[in-house]
């Protein structure tokens, strides 16, 4: 199948950036990300830059793809990164409109490569259980009942993407933090430094410049390992009572 | 030729450990503040490695060429890690699970390294899970265990299928603590492209700031390589597809050797190659082993109904099945060591079954475990087990329930619902064991240079078993190297702050410098991908599931052929002042020629049949691995001299605990 696409070049982060087009032609077996490899291909052959776009286990665990395909980030397909897209959902003739996640908060590198260092800064304000190597009891003295594991697991599954933060109209990185609130506040021996952690994520949260959340939903739809927007509910619960019922800091 | 020394401690192998973590020398906490280690690589090893060196009071820097140390390919182990808890209460012990991984190795790993790994397994676990790794638990809320191929008890620890996952983001938070109380300075986006060494010893890397483009210094007391494995090599793998051997390849060019290079695992369940495009292969965890069969039809016509599509694989009645696993190896049936898996696999498509298009495809079913599953549900809610639409809807979602995201998986990328019609899996290159030489310190031959996780060689001889590469790797970073490391380091204490000013770091500098304009002067007319593409084809054809002596040497040859052609055509676009994921392939591969050969040179040399390494001239009737245990019970290690030159050098394995067995899984 012959495809028309129309992507962001943007030489760096300073530099004013546009869409090119260019044709390809593609095979319905291949993933998106296959497919933009033919182009490179191509490119380099022509003695054209290529494209730049980030990539790297290209089975939808690291989280290092990152675009915005046709106005929706990973594509149309849900519960799925680009990487994992796959041509046989385009026909013949289709154009495709390929951009880079937009975020204040996420500068652009160059073309289709964001730098979403300010998801690392969240998690070093508190996405973590203080506890040095060699600390730990015996893994069975902490039994977890099976629903609460679920719950904790389903939002560790978070990759780190920024998808959500591509969703959302505010930008807000409100799915992403709650997601790590939640997988340790749901397991008891993350529960002990909630309060600590919630407020020092949140404050992170606001210095990076990610909005508040702007109760669209769209990061939940977006979200390729379908974190809940439940979890944002549960981080506001616990940023309030850790307002309320502490004075430290 | 040099013998080794592997600085094994003295005495009984299971006092060995524990004797040496009391008397090896320790670095008081006010000298530890004054010493600077560089980590290179953060997944797994590098990560846990970085974070409990900080917590230990010493100065990190950790390095990663990706934008976040949470994106290293540790993130994409699936099925499990194993631990010695014998919480099954089904005969498990530190002993059992050395057993199993030194025979699982078949024979070709070092006894005190791997009894030291069994031995480490339960704190690992332990210490994930007060991390807050959601690791699977029964009902009492006590953690869940499962099997694996190659042993007999069940002992390991899962997350879903994502457990790599769970254990790198609790890797990555310990060490996003440290880097927030200011003890490790972490570099994102940095490349390591060389080593520095200061009389004789590691001192420091220089690295390329990927986004700048710029080449930096970093200078330390020691370095550590966390760099993970080679497997990319082949080009097609089910590695990530910036994994690279250039940190490792970089280190053997500076004196490093290089141990066990040809030992690389295939591993049985991969999605197969759809066409000449393809970028990567991806994995079907080794756990739906458990309860997936393995079968081919027996007769060829039915093979070319199902290629041709007149007929489904549901069409083929059970007789008519070959359940050739479970036919060849009744006592392990489909939980065989991947090794043994995978050859099986390739033979059947050799004898023409294979039975996708390319006829490089055998079936994993699970309509089976479906039945039986169902039936035990129905069984305990009291609902009828006859009702066969009732009972495949509720194994259905027990399966689900098990294995639900890599079925998700399989369907995304091939368009098949796994849960009507069996996968489709082939072979793909998925491990190496071969890596950089360590002594029991896991320091390398060049003093101050250690290597952990998949980067060294130590613990899985010649075929790693499952789930125990995350094993090694947190045993390695958590629990290892902050002891082991003090063994160098205790005699540094007087060592001030290392200039990156000194003439070896400007030295190794400039000539890094060399190689990439080198590299960027060429402006041929084909891409770094396409040489990778046919480097990685003549790997396959000739150091791959199976080799021999013939083919080894046409190997080489080729690939010394392809390799000139690479600095007279290659084309990288762009400049080195800036980003430029062109440039970053350019060099990686250069170094895959390099280490490509020195595989092809051990290979040639190994003139036995062992684990991942299958010569086809040293095989029983039958077609099962024929090992050299009077002449190849040693470590094949190799130097890359300065014209070019690879020489061998050996260390000898010595078996005082286990009797070396013919490894039969019937």
């Amino acid at each position: 199948m012959k495809l028309k696409l129309k992507i962001w070049r943007q030489k760096n982060q300073n530099s004013k950036g546009g869409f090119s087009n260019y044709t390809v032609e593609a095979n319905p077996d291949m993933s998106f990300l296959e497919m933009l490899d033919v182009l490179n291909q191509q490119l380099i052959e022509n003695k054209e830059e290529p494209v730049a776009f980030e990539h790297d286990c290209r089975e939808g665990i690291c989280g290092t793809c990152s675009m915005v395909i046709n106005g929706q980030p990973h594509g149309p397909m849900g519960l799925t990164t680009t990487c994992q897209l796959h041509m046989r959902h385009y026909k013949d003739g289709d154009t495709i409109v390929i951009e880079p996640f937009r975020a204040n908060s996420f500068p652009v590198i160059k073309d289709l490569v964001v730098d979403r260092a300010s998801f690392d800064r969240i998690i070093e304000a508190g996405g973590f259980i203080s506890v040095n190597t060699g600390q730990a009891p015996d893994g069975n003295t902490i039994p977890i009942e099976q629903d609460q594991a679920k719950k904790s697991f389903d939002a560790a599954a978070c990759i780190g993407c920024g998808a959500c933060v591509a969703a959302c109209p505010n930008s807000s990185a409100m799915l992403f933090a709650s997601a790590k609130v939640a997988h340790l506040g749901y397991l008891p021996q993350g529960q002990v430094e909630e309060g600590k952690r919630v407020k020092r994520m949140v404050a992170q949260m606001d210095k990076e410049g990610f909005g508040n959340c702007s109760n669209t939903y769209a990061c939940e739809a977006e979200c390729p390992k379908g974190i809940s927007v439940a979890n944002i509910a549960k981080m506001n619960r616990a940023y309030f009572s850790a307002v309320v019922s502490t004075d430290e800091e | 030729m040099t013998k080794l020394d592997a600085k094994i401690p003295e005495g009984p192998l299971s006092d060995k450990w524990r004797k040496y973590r009391s008397t090896v020398d320790l670095v008081a906490p006010n000298n530890k503040r004054k010493l600077e280690i560089i980590v290179v690589g953060t997944g797994l090893a590098g990560a846990s490695a970085a974070a409990t060196l900080a917590e230990l009071g010493y100065k990190v820097k950790a390095f990663t060429f990706h934008d976040s140390p949470r994106r290293a390919h540790s993130i994409a182990a699936q099925g499990g890690i194993n631990a010695a808890k014998n919480y099954q209460n089904d005969g498990d012990s530190v002993f059992r699970l050395f057993y199993d991984t030194i025979k699982g190795g078949d024979y070709r790993s070092r006894e005190a390294n791997v009894h030291r790994l069994a031995e480490v397994s339960t704190n690992i676990i332990d210490q994930c899970v007060a991390q807050g790794v959601p690791f699977a638990r029964e009902y009492g809320g006590t953690l869940a265990n499962r099997s694996f191929g190659g042993v007999q008890v069940s002992r390991t620890f899962y997350a879903r299928g994502q457990t790599g996952q769970q254990l790198l983001i609790g890797a990555y938070q310990a060490l996003s603590r440290q880097i927030s109380l200011g003890n490790v300075k972490m570099y994102n986006r940095h490349e390591m492209l060389d080593l520095v060494k200061v009389d004789g010893k590691a001192r420091g890397i220089i690295a390329r700031n990927l986004v700048t483009g710029e080449l930096e210094r970093h200078a330390a007391h020691c370095v550590v390589l966390g760099t993970g494995g080679y497997g990319n090599v082949y080009y097609l793998s089910t590695n990530a597809m910036n994994s690279n051997v250039t940190a490792a390849w970089r280190a053997v060019r500076r004196g490093a050797l290089m141990a066990n290079p040809c030992f690389c695992q295939i591993h049985p369940t991969c999605i197969p190659v759809s066409g000449s495009y393809q970028s990567k292969l991806t994995l079907m965890s080794e756990s739906l082993r458990n309860d997936g069969r393995v079968w081919v039809p027996k007769s060829k016509e039915d093979v070319k109904a199902i290629r041709d599509g007149s007929k489904k694989p549901t069409d083929i009645p059970e007789e008519d099945r070959d359940y050739y696993l479970e036919r060849k190896y009744p006592a392990f049936g489909n939980l065989v060591p991947r090794d043994v898996a995978s050859r099986a696999a390739k033979e059947v498509c050799d004898e023409g079954r294979g039975v996708n298009k390319s006829g490089l495809a055998v079936f994993l079913d699970f309509s089976d475990a479906v039945v039986r599953y169902g039936k035990a549900e129905a069984n305990a809610n009291g609902l009828d087990p006859n009702d066969t639409a009732l009972v495949k809807k509720l194994g259905t979602k027990v399966i689900e329930g098990k294995y639900g995201n890599l079925f998700e998986i399989y369907e995304k990328i091939k368009g098949d619902d796994p849960y009507k019609t069996p996968m489709m899996i082939y072979p793909a290159i998925h491990y190496t064991m071969g890596g950089l030489w360590v002594d029991y310190n896991l320091e390398t031959t060049v003093p101050g240079l250690f290597a952990i996780g998949e980067a060294n060689f130590s613990d899985h001889g010649a075929n790693r078993l499952g789930a125990s590469a995350l094993m090694q790797g947190l045993a390695d970073g958590y629990f290892v190297l902050p002891y082991t490391i003090g063994s160098f380091l205790s005699k540094e204490i007087k060592t001030p702050s290392i200039s990156t000013d000194l003439d070896e770091f400007a030295q190794t500098e400039s000539e890094v410098r060399e190689r990439l304009t080198g590299l960027l002067k060429v402006q041929g007319d084909k891409s770094v991908e396409s040489f990778h593409r046919e480097l990685g084809l003549i790997l396959w054809n000739y150091c791959g599931m199976s080799r021999n002596a013939e083919g080894l040497k046409k190997g080489r040859e080729l690939l010394q052929k392809l390799k000139k052609e690479y600095y007279e055509n290659v084309f990288i676009p762009g400049t080195m002042e800036e980003y430029n994921p062109e440039l970053e392939k350019a060099t990686r591969v250069a170094d895959f020629f390099e280490l490509g050969e020195m595989m092809m040179v051990d290979a040639l040399h190994r003139n036995e049949s062992c684990g991942g390494h299958f010569r086809e001239e040293y095989q029983t009737e039958d077609g099962e691995a024929m090992r050299d245990d009077e002449n190849y019970t040693y470590v094949s290690t190799w130097e890359w001299k300065s014209d070019g030159e690879i020489a061998e050098h050996r260390e000898p394995l010595v078996f005082e605990n286990v009797e070396l067995k013919t490894r039969s899984y019937k």
